[in-house]
């Protein structure tokens, strides 16, 4: 899986202008009932960058994610992963759910190694992986507690190890801090720029937030409302080689927070 | 430091506390609401079979001797045993069967269209209504005896499966989908359990349907078993003996049901005995 993706990126190195990994031609998804969600998506997604969704509530952000995951069927059109056509989910995708989607009978080490269970890999090998992937998301010590004694942030936190476990190219986020409270959010913002830097990953997000897409994106697209099209993509050059919360008061994330404002506004009524 | 400030302050009264506040944890306890409220009800039975309100009703205290006879001679002993061969193998009968029936028809919506109706009609019609036919099938063996425990059991075991499987979360189904697990790994690693706590509790509902089962079959087929004791010592006017029977097989039933709670968190809920 990894060489297969070798050809289609050669140099990592260079992923900060790197071409496309996943690539949306002209996708329209109507659901059944005859409510258009998306009409003709067509957007590249470069690697090892995290670009973002970012829209009006209802606007079909998460149904083309899912599309993209290839867990729901698109109407017309294609996406492209690393140039091959996606009929299903696949091993360079994985995913991190806006509600956990955690497994309550199981602990967060058999949470994080499932991914790995399901394909087969050997009990003591998937748990040494799942525990440096917990130990990563800051949850070490945590490794045999059940998903109802942790609080929301940390379940998010099993979520995400769970994805960084199978090691994909590509990691897909559906609103993962939206069930979560402000302050951990912030403090799992701060974090997820740590990770994302040293992952070297490429990060599909879905946010309604533009304070959250601003402060994580290296790209931000702007889908309209329903049945929804690429309004704008924005690239906020933010430096986030400091402080994280200096970004915060960066005034390049506070004109690219009100910028996205002033596009979205329009669609509000 | 605000922590010792508050222990000084409360020290004299340490000693007074700590006696009402056990006091208090034993009265509170879900087990001793439980005691009282049975203590209560004995109480009454043996004040009631005092008074007496009729000759044919025994104080709980002659009912308790009659039933140390019974388990003394192994009348008791006897009658249970010739009682769980139709229970047991009803039961197994209907879970094996029901689990099975209510996971395909979760599972295809094609089985659910062909059978529901039958399980749907079955857990609302009064089936015991049917017992006199199934004599006529069976015969009065064995046989009717473990039909009457599965016409009362399965039903409810196969709607409760069925509903436990629908009500697995999608987003669990779709997580393992994500994660490339094939139909069989979703099943088995994410649906059953998922599904276990209402499928358990179907089989509880099954099991207690499986005792009236056995009990009607028993009474009203041919007396055998426990149903024998009750309608033998009935006929001779033995009534301590006869409401012992009953007794035994109303608290045999709560324990054996309570046994399966049990059996269900030890075995599919780790995380509800976990530290």
């Amino acid at each position: 899986m990894i060489a297969s993706l070798a050809n289609v990126a050669p140099h990592p190195g260079t992923a900060a202008q790197g071409s496309a990994i996943v690539s949306v031609r002209n996708i329209k998804k109507t659901y059944p009932g005859g409510v258009e969600a998306l009409s003709g998506i067509t957007l590249d997604f470069p690697e090892g960058q995290l670009t973002t969704l970012l829209g009006p509530s209802g606007c079909g952000k998460t149904t083309l994610l899912k599309i993209i995951a290839g867990l729901l069927p698109a109407t017309s059109g294609e996406v492209l992963v690393g140039g091959r056509t996606v009929t299903g989910p696949g091993p360079e995708r994985s995913f991190v759910f806006q509600d956990f989607a955690l497994m309550p009978w199981a602990s967060v080490l058999r949470n994080v190694a499932f991914g790995l269970e399901l394909r087969g890999v050997r009990k003591s090998e998937r748990e040494a992986i799942a525990v440096g992937h917990i130990a990563k998301v800051g949850l070490k010590g945590f490794e045999y507690k059940y998903p109802h004694e942790l609080s929301g942030g940390m379940r998010q936190r099993v979520g995400l190890a769970r994805a960084l476990a199978v090691d994909s190219a590509v990691i897909m986020m559906d609103e993962p801090f939206s069930a979560v409270d402000e302050q951990t959010r912030r403090k799992f913002q701060e974090d997820l720029l740590g990770l994302i830097a040293n992952e070297k990953k490429t990060f599909l997000f879905v946010t309604h937030s533009i304070e959250e897409a601003v402060y994580v994106s290296d790209r931000i697209v702007l889908l309209s409302r329903r049945p929804s099209r690429v309004s704008t993509i924005i690239e906020p050059k933010l430096d986030r080689s400091g402080d994280p919360e200096g970004i915060r008061r960066d005034p390049a994330y506070l004109d690219a927070v009100e910028g996205i404002w002033q596009s979205l506004k329009k669609y509000l009524d | 430091m605000p922590v010792a400030a508050t222990n000084d302050f409360t020290e004299p009264a340490v000693a007074p506390v700590a006696s009402s506040t056990s006091l208090r944890q034993i009265a509170s306890h879900p087990l001793t609401l439980r005691f009282v409220s049975f203590g209560l009800l004995l109480v009454a039975w043996e004040y009631a079979g005092r008074i007496p309100i009729s000759v044919a009703f025994p104080t709980f205290l002659e009912t308790m001797r009659g039933l140390l006879d019974m388990a003394g001679d192994g009348s008791l002993l006897k009658a249970f045993l010739i009682t769980l061969k139709p229970l047991i193998a009803g039961l197994m009968i209907s879970i094996a069967l029901g689990v099975g029936l209510g996971l395909l028809m979760g599972l295809s919506r094609f089985s659910e269209w062909l059978l529901g109706p039958i399980f749907i009609i079955a857990q609302a019609a009064p089936l015991a209504a049917l017992i006199p036919v199934l004599t006529f099938a069976y015969g009065i063996g064995l046989t009717a005896k473990i039909m009457t425990v599965c016409i009362m059991a399965m039903p409810v075991i196969v709607m409760n499966t069925l509903s436990a499987v629908r009500n697995t979360p999608v987003s669990l189904v779709e997580m393992g989908r994500a994660f490339l697990g094939t139909r069989s790994q979703i099943i088995t690693r994410i649906i059953l359990p998922a599904a276990s706590p209402m499928i358990f509790a179907g089989l509880r509902l099954g099991a207690a349907a499986a005792f009236i089962g056995i009990v009607l079959a028993e009474l009203l087929i041919t007396p055998t078993g426990i149903g024998d004791l009750i309608s033998y010592h009935q006929s001779v006017a033995d009534y301590p003996k006869m409401y012992a029977s009953i007794f035994s097989i109303i608290v045999f039933s709560v324990l054996f049901i309570e046994c399966l709670e049990r059996v269900e968190t030890v075995l599919f809920r780790p995380e509800k005995h976990a530290s």
